[in-house]
């Protein structure tokens, strides 16, 4: 194939352009479908087979079934304490308020939700979760179907896409932002899968809903497609990534596998054991032992680990003991874990534990972002909307995650942030808001990257330089994190710098070609990577998910805030945390117990 | 032992016609799934195609024949599927192939958007969600859970016959439920749609469907139930024949 420039190259104009259909995407763009922009989604692959599928346990929101009293300013407070206090209380306040109608929109939409006997939606206890602002015990506030809500919340809303004949772009790959003189973002340059056709996705908005990036580790929850291809276009054009450091390290991910088992099980009693057959986590949390937040379960199963205490011929992981809730309960309120656990832990947890391990699961920072989902970049330490971008879910940072984020939020942000984007959009563009046609420089710029790989004679291999990359985040930015470690690992991603520069891409045609999705898909992992390493290394304090056991305390005086990642010069600056949430009292942090 | 894995290639760029290729692979230690193996596989040659996404058996990507079974790849270990140490691996049958195990899809979503796969309800929605009892929610079991991996209905021979006028055995498990969701007020339109000669009537019951499920559904099942609802539909005025059944 020769190389395509701006002359050659096919044009497509929208008003809004979604890039990605998982769960923040099709919410947005079901937005859309109802405004009469004209709207499309494009997904790189089939909408239905995005991540949102792989969700099990349910999505956190005070609807008030499971108890009448239930508050979503509770809710607000767990979110802001498991945040570890670097969550923005403005968008915390807006998904906790928003919640309700958010997820009773989902119902009325048709997601087969579980139900209680008075046939409202059924709620299950979660990690992190209290009633009365931490005072009144544990809450149930999961809104659940089965242990498959992602899969349920996905079809649903793909369905009710349909319904409004949402226009998808389906199997294209998008590969890098087209910005203009002004630094605005005027769309993406794409590829059909299928065909190979590339084109210019003119938009005059374009949303980055491309989800996590969990791949960066060699071992994760994450679907092999979470490689973090929003993020690694934002950063390429020059845009800052927020709180790149905060990696969520799920305690439950199978032994040798990765695939999750989910925090419902602990929730509906499961526990977890080591080698003595003891219940650790009453050490560790007296109160809400294996329902504490996750970044404590997994440091606390980590420690038992390296005390000795773990299970399995090399001591290195620990028990999910769940038999004792007998296969009743089992059958219907977990069957996807039975089913998961039997393919790949070869074990029945009717009657055995299933071995786990603390995994990489969630990417809390992302590309910064207001409620409306509208893209930040700093100038002079000033915030400054970056016209024409948008970005919602995994992929996004608006911060209601902080430092670590708490089972069943994920889902909420996807729909509470996916609405209020579309329907910002929607007004945005309607009233004349857009951005300024780049020059044919500015699109070729955006083509490099795309045509370097097909004039790659030779070069270094996709998949070596993928488990290399893998394998330096594993070792150097896991669960426990120290600086002369980082150190090294920044060094060999320097290194592995020049290999991804230099790809081979042995496949050059164009029908289905995996191989150069996988290259570019790489690409994009490295930036993440580089971005995690860097973030992590600069941040010398202890909060949530980053855990450095040179600096073990938290540091309010210099660190309550967010980090920001500068991709241009590769250093760190900082971010305020927004503490003015508009219908309550902002809550001041506190130590951080469970 | 050295595994003879064959896979089907096919590039309509540079292929005349699709053959299958022959790799030999030493048995790993592990059992492995069908899938880490493509993966390892497409190390070697990064030029095999195929679709994967989750890994786990939940996205439905990564349909395909398995030694001649439909499954996916990702939840079917090797020890499982080995015949000796022979494995071949062939796209979905039935469906027009784009690229090696990479089938043209578009029939298959064409016949599931075709049976309105969404909730219809004509009154104004409550302030909280629809209420539903357990006992009616239960009665989704086994439809809602679908992945549309298509190995059910590329292994339908009705399906490869009449592809575009038989819907097939994935959206008629589909049709029945939002048919069986009692929060759905468009039943008999739904009935009406399907009670022509071929969308639903050309399931002879041959239950490759049921036996290749990778998530244990049963759309023979579904399929039964709403051959008996059209059934009554269209007996509504035949007294007697209500009766008997009442009886
Ligand atoms: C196993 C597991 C279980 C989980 N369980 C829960 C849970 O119970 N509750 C909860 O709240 N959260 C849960 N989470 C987290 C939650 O599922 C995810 O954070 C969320 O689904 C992400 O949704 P998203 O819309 O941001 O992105 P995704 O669903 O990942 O979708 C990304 C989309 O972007 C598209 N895309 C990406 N790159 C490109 C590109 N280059 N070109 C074109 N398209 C592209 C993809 O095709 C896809 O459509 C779980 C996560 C995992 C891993
Ligand atoms: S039972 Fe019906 S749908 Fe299923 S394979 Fe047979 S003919 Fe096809
Ligand atoms: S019914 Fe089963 S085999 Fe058919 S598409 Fe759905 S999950 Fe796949
Ligand atoms: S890769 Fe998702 S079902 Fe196999």
């Amino acid at each position: 194939m020769g190389d395509v420039n701006s002359t050659n190259l096919k044009v497509l104009n929208f008003d809004a352009l979604i890039v990605g259909g998982g769960g923040s995407g099709m919410r947005a763009s079901l937005e859309l479908a109802k405004s009469g922009l004209n709207t499309a989604v494009i997904s790189k692959v089939f909408p239905t087979r995005s991540h949102t599928v792989s969700a099990q346990g349910g999505i956190t929101c005070a609807i008030q079934s499971a108890d009448p009293n239930d508050d979503w300013r509770w809710h607000m407070y767990d979110t802001v304490k498991g945040s570890d206090y670097i969550g923005d209380q403005d968008a915390i306040e807006y998904m906790c308020s928003e919640g309700p109608k958010a997820v009773f929109e989902l119902e009325h939409m048709g997601l087969p939700f579980s139900r209680t006997e008075n046939g409202r939606i059924y709620q299950r206890p979660f990690g992190g979760q209290s009633k009365d602002f931490g005072k009144g015990g544990q809450a149930a506030r999961t809104c659940a179907a089965a242990d498959r809500t992602g899969h349920a919340l996905l079809h649903t809303l793909y369905q009710n896409n349909v319904k409004e004949g949402t226009n998808f772009l389906n199997e294209w790959f998008a590969v890098d932002l087209v910005t203009n003189a002004n630094n605005a973002v005027c769309g993406v340059i794409a590829f059909s899968i299928e065909s190979g056709e590339i084109a210019f996705l003119r938009a005059q908005a374009t949303v980055l809903a491309t989800g996590g990036a969990g791949r960066i580790y060699a071992s994760t929850t994450n679907a092999l497609i979470n490689t973090g291809d929003g993020l690694g276009m934002a950063l390429r054009a020059g845009f800052p990534a927020q709180d790149m450091e905060m990696w969520q390290f799920h305690p439950t991910g199978i032994y040798g596998a990765g695939s999750l088992v989910t925090e419902g099980c602990r929730g509906e009693g499961g526990y977890l054991v080591n080698s003595e057959g003891e219940r650790f986590m009453e050490r560790y949390a007296p109160t809400a032992k294996d329902l504490a937040g996750r970044d404590v379960v997994a440091r606390s199963m980590v420690l038992e680990i390296i005390e000795g205490r773990g299970c399995g011929e090399n001591k290195d992981h620990v028990f999910l003991k769940l038999d004792h809730l007998g296969k009743d309960v089992l059958d219907a309120k977990l069957p996807g874990i039975c089913e998961l656990s039997k393919t790949f832990a070869h074990v029945d947890p009717v009657y055995e534990p299933i071995p786990v391990v603390p995994t990489c699961h969630y990417m809390m920072g992302g590309t910064p972002t207001n409620i409306h989902g509208q893209a930040f970049s700093q100038s002079n330490g000033e915030d400054q909307v970056v016209q024409g971008l948008f970005s919602v879910g995994e992929a996004a940072c608006v911060s209601v995650h902080g430092a670590n984020r708490l089972g069943g939020n994920s889902l909420l942000d996807l729909v509470v942030f996916g609405r209020a984007a579309g329907k910002f959009i929607h007004e945005d563009i309607q009233s004349g808001g857009g951005c300024d046609d780049p020059s044919s420089e500015d699109i070729d710029r955006a083509l490099t990257r795309f045509n370097k790989l097909n004039d790659s004679a030779s070069g270094y291999e996709v998949a070596e330089v993928k488990r290399e990359l893998q394998e330096v985040m594993q070792n150097y930015f896991g669960v426990f994190r120290r600086g002369e470690f980082m150190e090294k690992g920044v060094q060999s991603l320097n290194e592995i710098r020049e290999k991804i520069n230099n790809l081979h891409l042995k496949d050059k045609s164009n029908s289905f070609n995996t191989n150069r999705v996988e290259a570019l898909e790489l690409q994009n992992l490295f930036e993440v990577a580089e971005a995690t390493a860097i973030s992590a290394l600069e941040r010398p304090e202890s909060r949530g998910a980053h855990a450095r056991d040179d600096f073990p305390e938290r540091d309010d005086e210099n660190w309550l805030c967010h980090s920001l990642y500068n991709p241009i010069q590769k250093s760190l600056g900082k971010r305020g945390v927004n503490f003015k949430p508009s219908q309550v009292e902002a809550f001041p942090p506190k130590i951080r117990t469970y | 032992m050295q595994l003879e894995i064959n896979i089907y290639r096919f590039n309509a760029e540079t292929d005349a016609f699709p053959y299958m290729q022959t790799f030999n692979f030493a048995k790993p230690e592990r059992d492995i799934m069908v899938l880490e193996l493509l993966n390892l596989l497409k190390e070697q040659d990064p030029t095999i195609s195929y679709r994967r996404s989750c890994r786990e058996g939940v996205c439905g990507s990564d349909g395909m024949n398995i030694n001649g079974k439909n499954g996916l790849a990702c939840i079917t270990p090797l020890s499982q599927v080995l015949k000796g140490n022979k494995l071949d691996l062939r796209p979905l049958p039935g469906l027009p192939v784009i690229r090696d195990l990479v089938v043209d899809m578009e029939e298959f979503y064409a016949q599931y958007e075709k049976i309105k796969p969404f909730l219809q309800n004509d009154s104004t929605p409550p302030e909280i969600e629809r209420l539903q009892s357990p006992e009616d929610r239960d009665k989704l079991d086994g439809l809602y859970e679908c992945i549309l991996c298509a190995c059910c209905s590329t292994s339908c021979p009705s399906f490869w016959w009449n592809p575009d006028k038989f819907v097939g055995p994935a959206a008629l498990l589909q049709a029945y439920r939002f048919i069986a969701d009692t929060r759905d007020s468009r039943t008999e339109e739904r009935l009406e749609a399907l009670s022509d000669p071929f969308s639903v009537y050309r399931c002879h019951g041959i239950m490759n469907c049921v036996s290749v499920c990778p998530k244990g559904l049963n759309p023979n099942k579904a399929i039964g139930n709403i051959k008996s609802m059209l059934l009554k539909d269209s007996t509504k005025a035949v007294e007697p024949i209500r009766v008997i059944e009442q009886a």
